[in-house]
């Protein structure tokens, strides 16, 4: 009897820590941005700059999730597959975006990209510059998880299809990447959930420039403003988006699951 | 054939590290010298200003706090998920990863219209003299909302691993839920529990988004150390920004090595 008196103990205190931290700020959150009516939420979401700002987002965010898909498989492959001395080293270094602050990270990137770039290559106030700082802190997530698949992957299945004659590529694509799928959807949700919201490294990249206004970019302005009413909405947008891709990608991942193979 | 095969192998290879090097090696790597561009005494001397010390603390301490509070609850939440069954576990489950869907920007405003004055807590704390935006509390929020996934995440796994025969056989022998947590469960988590506490800490010093709107960024008070490299930044003080920015760095390679001892340590 007392096991379950603790339990629901337990229930209570992480429901009240849950509320308190997440749950009540998002639902004052939605509240504030439904103040003005639902016209008056519609009216800011579809207002020019705010318009461009979520379109912005959401091309660089698939951009961004797709270069990943390709180079995120790639480093994992050679991180599994292939030796060479240092690997030990860039299998570590591939986290470091997770550690290093967002801030720096900006800061880095413009350190050589930037306009006293030592290459010779300027991408300070571009959406370029902002496609590859998303690039940098949405390195880690395809890689790592696709890595431990492939740690897994019985390697006599692709031996069998290339001794029965399949190409290189045919036995990525039929026999490798069927069981990868679920992984890189994974990959997918937390890389695009993370470049849609980015804020801190993009922040000294884009210059405060309307072109290069991405979503956060535009509530942050609008805060700073003091319009707070539009700044919501375009927040709750942003976070139906993102829950919405989630939503997506989940279901996607069950399909695959079951009918994968 | 075997030529092609190496061709594919080499080129493949080549082109994963390339990019790793021009995305991320060699742009870490320029931190140190736009750093020390200038000597060893100006970088020195351009980071232990008092407003940037200052923000170099405030940072530790509102990291530290968060990492208690996340750690306590990341512990107790995973118990609860593995450990027994209730309704609305599901939901739970989605509710710990909302932080990772959201914009930090996004947690910084939601905290500034439930703090602000017209908002539904504003008027109660801000009539009886506590300041919860603008302030230490404010910025401690923003920043344990915004790491609170990682120790739930990382203990979870570790807990269905171990499964709950030992506690059981502890239980039996006599002991109460506190020795069993401390004696049988604590020990055998520890290493989850550390690489959580590891990603809670790194995201935590370097959270810059969320605590960009509810700090409201005085120098010298409520500006911790990512505000000061982005203001030192946008005020030309490059020398002092890059600096700065090399120290975050060194503390998230630090984090990175800990990681990876944690790891090593979990796998073995």
């Amino acid at each position: 009897m007392p096991r379950l008196g603790g339990a629901t103990l337990g229930r209570g205190l992480v429901t009240a820590y849950l509320s308190l931290i997440v749950l009540i700020p998002i639902a004052a959150l939605v509240s504030k941005s439904l103040e003005g009516g639902l016209s008056g939420f519609w009216d800011s979401v579809t207002s020019p700059l705010a318009l461009s700002a979520l379109k912005l987002s959401l091309i660089l965010a698939l951009i961004v999730v797709a270069i990943n898909l390709v180079t995120g498989t790639a480093l994992a492959w050679v991180l599994v597959r292939d030796k060479f001395p240092g690997k030990a080293l860039v299998n570590s270094v591939i986290d470091l975006p997770f550690a290093l602050p967002t801030v720096v990270a900006g800061i880095t990137l413009l350190a050589l990209y930037g306009t006293n770039s030592p290459v010779g290559i300027d991408i300070a106030f571009t959406r370029v510059g902002i496609t590859v700082a998303l690039l940098f802190v949405t390195l880690p997530f395809i890689v790592r998880t696709v890595q431990p698949v492939l740690l897994e992957l019985d390697r006599e299945m692709e031996e069998a299809a290339a001794s029965l004659g399949a190409s290189p590529f045919t036995t990525f694509r039929r026999v490798i990447f069927p069981n990868l799928r679920p992984a890189l959807l994974a990959g997918t949700a937390l890389a695009f959930a993370r470049a849609i919201g980015e804020f801190g490294s993009v922040i000294l990249i884009s210059g405060n420039l309307p072109k290069t206004q991405t979503a956060p970019l535009f509530i942050f302005a609008q805060i700073e403003s003091g319009n707070t009413e539009g700044a919501g909405a375009v927040s709750v947008t942003l976070l139906v988006i993102a829950l919405l891709v989630l939503l997506v990608i989940g279901r996607l991942t069950h399909w695959s699951l079951r009918h994968g193979r | 054939m075997a030529a092609r095969d190496r061709l594919g192998k080499y080129g493949l290879r080549y082109f994963a590290l390339g990019y790793l090097t021009m995305l991320l090696l060699i742009p870490v790597g320029m931190i140190s010298y736009r750093a020390f561009e200038h000597g060893f005494s100006a970088a020195w001397s351009s980071v232990t200003t008092p407003d940037a010390l200052h923000a170099f603390l405030l940072t530790i301490e509102i990291a530290a706090i968060a990492v208690v509070a996340n750690t306590i609850f990341g512990v107790g939440c995973a118990l609860l998920l593995v450990r027994s069954n209730f309704r609305g576990k599901a939901l739970l489950n989605a509710i710990i990863d909302l932080p990772f869907a959201i914009s930090p920007v996004v947690v910084g405003l939601a905290l500034l219209l439930l703090y602000g004055r017209t908002g539904w807590f504003g008027s109660m704390f801000l009539d009886n003299g506590v300041q919860i935006l603008f302030a230490m509390p404010g910025m401690v929020l923003a920043t344990i909302f915004i790491s609170l996934p990682f120790v739930v995440r990382e203990v979870v796994p570790v807990l269905h691993e171990i499964g709950d025969e030992q506690e059981q056989a502890a239980q039996t022998l006599g002991a109460n839920w506190w020795q069993t947590f401390w004696r049988i469960t604590l020990p055998a988590i520890r290493w989850g529990v550390g690489y959580g506490v590891v990603l809670t800490t790194a995201r935590a010093l370097g959270e810059f988004g969320a605590v960009a709107v509810v700090s409201g960024r005085i120098s010298g008070q409520t500006e911790t150390a990512p505000l000061w490299v982005w203001r030192e930044f946008g005020q030309f003080n490059t020398t002092g920004a890059y600096t700065a920015s090399l120290v975050l760095a060194l503390i998230a390679i630090a984090t990175l090595l800990a990681m990876n001892s944690f790891k090593r340590k979990e796998a073995s």
